[in-house]
């Protein structure tokens, strides 16, 4: 089937679909960074964490922010650090390449071993990012312009990002990716994932809480859908504060886990409401 | 290979380069399809469609390149990797499990598997309650719902299911764009609202690294801070909406429009006024439009400068009379003694840039009640429908330099 040693298949800790599975596997086959996107909560950053463990490479992770900008990914050239050591310090300032420190894509082209590179929430950054790392993720070398040295990738770094859909990314950018989509977990694959984090509870209490998040997912006027790691919080609460299976569904108890807006607060209280009227009045 | 898939996905809208087409060559030349169908989906998806909004038309080229296909060895796989890796069978007990191998081991593995290939290529009919040919409730190795210990089962309650089928289910057809859907997507479009200024306007308050670095070398040492400005953005956008009677049935689509102008904190200046079916002497305040609570069109056209970006929500329909006659505003008591149109004309062009968004579909634009207004109307606006899409091209509309 694969003429690789070894080939990604799910951890312990994470429950990947199929197609995510083969997906990784021809990303890595095809040496093509892995481009991730679905709803906030269904697991993308723990999945790049779940393929170092699996290849059994390590992890380094970067994580975008919307200040960053590309070169900060490369290197950085510490100029106020020089300059204070000009002025106080002690050593060597005549020799730049004291100052150049690596970033993230750079440790991942120096490391002696192949390495897993996170690069998290791309689409956080300017518009211009993914654009700026075109030629290095391509290529995998890049230049440091101050020393005059290339850094070329010893081994090729497996790059996996992920994405919020916050922006559009370019088209360009795209186009060297193999991309994925995580949709959100059925009711099957939630509760083999609830298993996971929650090896121990009741199945009872495990099947009233399903059924009121997904009917909670449906109630029309919520806007911030609540997501798998807000499920996996809910159901430590529930333990935690001791509640009844059967109080789950009338009470809706430690809503402000699952609910993070007043307005979507209001909109489940009106429908608990409404439903609890409906099913008294279908008696 | 393949190339009808190919061509198929770009007539179905599904952007495709032909550099991923030849990356998906190279998968399959290295075995990456795993030769079988549903394998081939995903890994088709995976390598040429790169967001989740183009997954129903990809489903709808699948399913147009490959429906009808047979692939029956892909079923055969799934038995042969049970038995080969002794995995569980999902409802067999130990004992039935052992049954079953040695049901199987009278025919040899490689054998059932000739025997199979012969009986799927001899078989022209379906067949019931048999012992020989393929067929359900039977007797004979291959089939389902029969009493055979060991043998191949087809059709029935499968595992999964087969790629044409998952095709058919279309289950990402929510994720289009090109129907009005979700704040977040008008957001987005609306972001691209962006025209940095120059570095000579606005105040020095960014600390200049290079130039603070340079100021203290010039000077020994001793510490020079030098600042620069900022680049902002500076788009400004004036936003006009239709609040008439005929806008009610497209009240969610405007909601969404205006949550996401509300959270555009990125313009530098935005201004909201309202109008009854067209524009005329008078801009309301608010969507009751009462002329209380109104300021005159011609103040506000004195008042903005050129640059602004007038963007017109309306459906454009209406009476004729309304967009062409003095005197033709909707309310009994109001005057307006030039036409609608005439005050259209004039704010069109007063600012540089301007669009005017229809919450109707472009394909009723020309069949719908209100038809000439509308196309009078797009004589004097660019007219695009609001959708994310229509959006989209609506802003690079205001944002493209001549």
């Amino acid at each position: 089937m694969s003429d690789t040693a070894s080939t990604y298949a799910g951890t312990s800790d994470y429950i990947a679909s199929p197609e995510l599975m083969q997906t990784v596997n021809v990303a890595v086959a095809l040496a093509r960074p892995l481009l991730i996107k679905g709803e906030p909560g269904t697991g993308k950053t723990m999945l790049a964490r779940s393929i170092a463990s699996s290849l059994g490479m390590p992890l380094l992770s970067w994580n975008v922010k919307s200040t960053s900008k590309a070169q900060d990914g490369l290197y950085v050239y510490d100029t106020v650090q020089r300059l204070y050591d000009s002025q106080f310090g002690d050593g060597d300032v005549s020799d730049i390449s004291r100052y150049i420190k690596l970033g993230q894509l750079g440790r991942a082209f120096t490391a002696q071993e192949r390495v897993v590179l996170l690069i998290d929430e791309i689409d956080k950054a300017d518009l211009e990012f993914p654009n700026d790392l075109l030629w290095e993720l391509d290529q995998m070398d890049f230049a440091i312009a101050e020393t005059g040295e290339t850094v070329r990738a010893v081994h090729r770094p497996v790059v996996v990002i992920t994405s919020n859909a916050e922006k559009e990314l370019p088209d360009a950018f795209l186009r060297r990716c193999v991309f994925h989509y995580i949709e959100f977990p059925g009711s099957e694959l939630m509760r083999r994932i609830v298993h996971v984090h929650h090896p121990d509870l009741e199945e009872r209490l495990i099947d009233q809480a399903m059924e009121t998040f997904y009917w909670l997912r449906e109630v029309s006027g919520v806007q911030k859908k609540p997501s798998t790691s807000e499920l996996i919080d809910w159901l430590q609460a529930l333990v935690l504060g001791g509640i009844e299976p059967e109080a789950i569904a009338t009470r809706l108890p430690f809503l402000g886990v699952l609910l993070k807006k007043d307005r979507d607060v209001d909109a489940a209280t009106f429908a608990l409401r409404t439903r609890g009227a409906a099913r008294a009045g279908g008696r | 290979m393949f190339a009808q898939f190919f061509f198929l996905l770009r007539a179905h809208k599904v952007p495709v380069s032909l550099t991923e087409w030849l990356t998906l060559s190279e998968a399959l030349a290295r075995g990456l399809a795993l030769s079988s169908l549903s394998a081939f989906y995903s890994l088709a998806r995976s390598i040429l469609v790169k967001s989740e909004a183009y997954f129903d038309q990809y489903d709808l080229a699948f399913q147009e390149a490959f429906a009808g296909v047979e692939t029956p060895e892909e079923i055969a796989d799934e038995v042969w990797d049970w038995l080969r890796e002794g995995a569980e069978i999902p409802g067999l007990s130990a004992a039935e499990r052992a049954a079953l191998a040695a049901g199987l081991g009278a025919l040899d593995l490689e054998e059932l598997q000739r025997l199979f290939l012969e009986r799927m290529s001899e078989q022209h009919e379906a067949h019931h309650g048999g012992s020989h040919w393929i067929g359900t409730g039977g007797t004979s190795p291959f089939g389902h719902s029969g009493v055979h210990q060991g043998g191949i089962r087809i059709g029935g309650e499968s595992r999964g299911s087969t790629a044409v089928k998952v095709a058919a289910e279309r289950r990402y057809k929510g994720y289009r764009t090109d129907a009005t859907v979700g704040v977040r997507q008008f957001e987005t479009a609306l972001r691209r609202l962006r025209q940095l200024s120059t570095r000579n306007d606005g105040p020095l308050d960014e600390l200049d690294l290079d130039a603070t670095i340079d100021a203290t070398a010039d000077h020994a040492g001793a510490l020079h801070l030098e600042w620069r400005r900022p680049r902002r953005n500076q788009t400004r956008v004036l936003l006009l909406m239709d609040a008439g009677g005929s806008m009610h049935a497209h009240i969610s689509a405007c909601n969404r429009l205006f949550t996401a102008v509300d959270r555009a904190t990125h313009l530098k200046d935005l201004r909201r006024y309202y109008f009854h079916n067209c524009v005329y002497d008078q801009l309301y305040l608010d969507p009751t439009c009462h002329p209380r609570n109104s300021l005159p069109t011609a103040r506000v056209l004195q008042e903005l400068a050129r640059d602004y970006k007038l963007v017109v929500v309306g459906d454009a329909c209406m009476a004729p009379s309304e967009l062409l006659e003095p005197n033709g505003i909707i309310w009994w008591s109001a005057t307006n003694e030039e036409p609608g149109i005439d005050w259209l004309h004039r704010l069109a062009r007063h600012f540089h840039r301007s669009v005017w968004l229809n919450p109707v579909h472009e394909r009723s634009w020309s069949t719908i009640y209100g038809r000439d207004t509308i196309a009078l109307v797009r004589t004097v606006f660019p007219m695009f429908e609001l959708t994310v899409d229509g959006l989209a091209a609506a802003v690079r509309s205001l944002m493209v330099r001549r």
